[in-house]
């Protein structure tokens, strides 16, 4: 266990650094960053200063060396636009992104895998074909698009819930949250049912086949033959036993909710990660760009590592091969 | 004494309504993005300047049909040509409840011409900025400058004291601890206070009652919020969540003005949106004409423009939120703009200037063009590009963010084209400087002619106007500059971009051409 740990954690350091490495390669053709920094009337002469004294001119290698060096001490420069330390910009923003990424999975599980249960049981039935046809709309329309479209019903129509922002927040110094207050939960709603949207569906999919095969199974039919409830039946052996693999991909899917919350952060205007990391690709702030990817490529490490071990405490036949 | 009792009864009255809540007026409005920093001299950009001139007051000001008006500068003289007099305004007080005095003003301008500022441009570094008592300021120049104050409305007054104390006496720079206190705490004379502030995502004025100026807005609450998707923009102002937003996709615009109660305000912008073409190398980039720049024949030049129908890209691509030019400024910025026509759109006329250049079957031709900084920017350039090929000129469009497109063309490594331009200044001297001069080595002038345009007697005129300090004179000289660019076609101008805001029917406010919003011009009903 301890070596299998360990083993993981020099994965992970490779993965951040071909991480890094990549996204620095990357940042050379998103453009110049010190055009975006000034006015338009700003002499040649300033810019070339100012690109200076920021090291762009530097190496490539002699700029990626220093991030790097920089990086493993937790230290990611200040921001081109906000002209504030990169570190404390994130922790700001990390609140926000972590709920709405929380809320929109735990829609996803708590609405998912009931429809994909029922789905699974009961496949011919009007509510099977009409959560299949919802979830068809999930998986095949882009996010901003199901973002706009609530925001139109939802805000404009119906002027139920806010359109945009996060509502009132209550903050704790290190946490925000919008959790605590009424208008904090309206605003959440929708960004939380547009970001998670594709999960769930994807979710309900995946317990609906293996619910499927499960239930086609030999120790389904000796339960049946037992003539147990088909209620502890469908949820005490049929469900449990699909949840190997819901497990990895609710678990890989929590990394893409926060990673893919940039859009849904865009369109609702959520105050978090994603909006801040579009707007410094707009921009060109690269030090912004270069945290946010490494804690996104953390974020992907750690869950992984977690999934994994999560594994060994669900299924026992990966305990015994591992002793043996 | 009378001034001041006024003032008085307006905060008492203001004290009055924020006890008793019922007259509370509180304004909401969104933009695509959000100030820079609250710092005002790190960002030489037209929405955190306007932003912050709720805040900040300069010297100068501009009226809402961006007439010059005194503002912390009562009045001003000139004693030679050299030399101006400025008489500061008294009994103004900061915020923080400073009074301001010349030593602020020295101050102000010593932080804008220091490292890390980006309103350098607008003091020439060699100007003398002497206080001559409390409230007198002389302001000496090293040649005669008759606009040297034309840019001050956007200098914004620092409190010394408060900078001293707080340690922000120098602007904001990135490179060093940015942390900067200025850059998060505002503490200037006008009208509005920053009472709370997230970055990104909501700001609260509130009204100075102690403003040296009367009020004659209403608002006793100004809360604003940047909101970067164009769809969730409009949706906010049509859901009433917010009383005004700007800029309005054009293509919104119907929808919002259909909506009851919400309606957009339009009108000309001050940038306008021209073509450039490569008129100083000797073969042109990215084509297939070798040896040789086409653009060198003014024939090739002419013919350009002439395929270019302007009217159809007004009607079909801006929705009419755009008014074709015929000249590289506003015509609202040049008293003698009105007697500059178009070139007509001609193609047949160009296909002949082509083939009497010796291109009867075109050339081919690469073209530059941003995505994302102008109003519709890449869909004018695809127009652009099918209506040349008409004429038999092959256009491979290369359209980019703007941070990709300005780092390639900013190096001239361009041959064509399109750009917009905005005088800082609001007057032509800016335009022939920067666009219209003759680009030297270094580009230490005309660094956005792009192109590489230069008429020897334009360069001439450029710096006469400078100094010319008689306005008859002076305009007459910069008519002859631009009678020489049309002649040369110089440049193909295509037209004034159009501003639009949207706000609800219940509120009043002021649009200025410049594009910048006043809290202090809004009115709630």
């Amino acid at each position: 266990m301890i070596g299998f740990i360990f083993k993981r954690f020099i994965q992970s350091f490779i993965v951040m650094f071909l991480v890094a490495l990549l996204a620095f390669t990357m940042f050379n053709f998103l453009g110049d960053p010190v055009n975006q920094m000034v006015g338009i009337d700003t002499t040649a002469a300033d810019r070339e200063a100012l690109r200076d004294r920021l090291g762009l001119n530097d190496p490539l290698l002699v700029q990626f060396g220093r991030f790097v060096s920089n990086a493993v001490q937790f230290e990611f420069g200040q921001s081109y636009q906000h002209k504030r330390a990169v570190s404390g910009l994130i922790l700001d923003r990390l609140p926000a992104t972590l709920e709405l990424s929380m809320i929109a999975a735990i829609f996803t599980l708590v609405v998912g895998v009931p429809m994909g249960v029922y789905t699974g049981l009961h496949r011919d039935s009007l509510l099977s074909k009409i959560f299949m046809t919802i979830s068809l709309v999930g998986v095949s329309l882009p996010t901003f698009l199901i973002g706009i479209l609530l925001i139109f019903v939802f805000s404009v129509q119906l002027q139920w819930l806010p359109s945009f922002g996060r509502g009132e927040v209550i903050d704790f110094g290190f946490w925000s949250t919008g959790l605590l207050t009424a208008t904090g939960w309206k605003a959440i709603i929708m960004p939380a049912v547009t970001l998670g949207l594709f999960q769930m569906t994807l979710i309900m999919r995946l317990v609906r086949s293996e619910m499927l095969e499960v239930l086609r199974s030999d120790y389904i039919k000796f339960a049946r033959a037992r003539g147990l409830a088909s209620r502890a039946i469908n949820f005490g052996h049929a469900l449990k036993n699909t949840l190997v693999p819901v497990i990895t991909i609710a678990g890989l899917q929590l990394g893409s909710l926060i990673a893919f919350a940039i859009i849904t952060e865009t369109v609702f205007q959520w105050p978090g990660m994603g909006l801040l990391f579009l707007q410094a690709i707009q921009v060109v702030d690269i030090p912004i760009m270069a945290a946010y990817l490494m804690l996104i490529a953390f974020f992907f490490v750690m869950i992984n590592m977690i999934v994994d071990l999560l594994y060994y405490v669900v299924d026992p036949r990966l305990r015994v091969d591992a002793t043996s | 004494m009378g001034l001041r009792r006024s003032l008085i009864a307006v905060a008492s009255v203001a004290a009055i309504c924020a006890a008793s809540g019922a007259q509370a007026k509180t304004f909401k409005w969104a933009f695509q993005g959000d100030a820079q920093s609250l710092d005002p001299h790190t960002l030489n950009e037209t929405f955190t300047l306007g932003f912050l001139s709720n805040v900040y007051e300069g010297l100068v000001r501009r009226g809402p049909d961006l007439q010059i008006l005194p503002s912390l500068a009562e009045s001003w003289e000139l004693l030679d040509p050299n030399h101006w007099r400025f008489t500061l305004r008294k009994g103004v007080k900061f915020h923080n409840g400073n009074d301001f005095n010349a030593d602020d003003v020295v101050f102000t301008f010593d932080r804008v011409r220091m490292d890390g500022s980006d309103i350098k441009t607008k003091v020439a570094a060699d100007t003398k900025v002497v206080k001559v008592d409390d409230y007198t300021v002389d302001i000496i120049t090293s040649q005669p400058n008759p606009i040297v104050y034309y840019e001050w409305d956007n200098v914004l007054i620092m409190d010394k004291e408060w900078a001293e104390e707080n340690n922000a006496t120098a602007p904001t720079d990135v490179t060093k601890d940015a942390n900067n206190y200025a850059a998060f705490n505002a503490n200037g004379t006008g009208p509005f206070k920053i009472v709370e502030r997230e970055t990104d995502v909501r700001t609260v004025f509130k009204p100075n009652p102690d403003w040296w100026d009367e009020a004659k807005h209403n608002v006793t609450e100004g809360i604003f919020t940047p909101i970067s998707s164009d769809a969730t923009r409009v949706a906010a102002l049509l859901s009433g969540e917010i009383d005004m937003m700007y800029p309005v996709p054009v293509q919104d615009i119907k929808r919002i003005d259909s909506n009851g109660g919400t309606a957009t305000l339009t009108g000309p912008e001050l940038r306008t949106i021209f073509l450039g073409m490569d008129q100083k190398r000797d073969e042109l980039l990215y084509s297939n004409v070798k040896g040789k720049n086409p653009f060198k024949d003014k024939r090739v030049r002419e013919a350009m423009y002439k395929a270019i129908d302007v009217e159809t890209i007004r009607k079909k691509i801006m929705r009419n939120l755009s008014t074709p030019s015929a000249i590289m400024i506003s015509p609202f910025l040049f008293s003698k703009s009105a007697k500059y026509e178009r070139i007509g759109y001609d193609p047949e006329a160009a296909k002949a200037l082509l083939a009497d250049a010796g291109y009867p079957d075109g050339f081919e031709l690469g073209m530059d063009c941003p995505n994302n900084r102008y109003v519709n920017d890449e869909a004018i350039c695809q127009a652009v590009v099918a209506m040349l090929a008409k004429v038999g000129v092959k256009v491979d469009l290369l359209a980019q963010p703007k941070a990709l497109y300005f780092k390639k063309v900013l190096d001239f490594d361009t041959s064509f084209y399109l750009l917009g331009w905005t005088p800082g200044s609001f007057d032509s001297w800016n335009v022939m400087f920067n666009l219209l001069a003759c680009r030297d080595e270094n580009a230490t002038r005309a660094k956005f002619n792009l192109g590489g345009y230069c008429n020897p007697d334009v360069d001439k005129l450029t710096d006469e106007v400078l100094v010319e300090t008689d306005p008859e004179t002076r305009d007459s000289k910069i008519e002859a500059a631009y009678d020489m660019v049309a002649e040369d076609v110089g440049y193909i101008p295509l037209h004034q971009q159009g501003l639009a805001w949207a706000k609800k029917d219940s509120v009043d406010l002021v649009q200025r051409a410049d594009n910048q919003f006043m809290l202090h011009f809004v009115n709630v009903k």
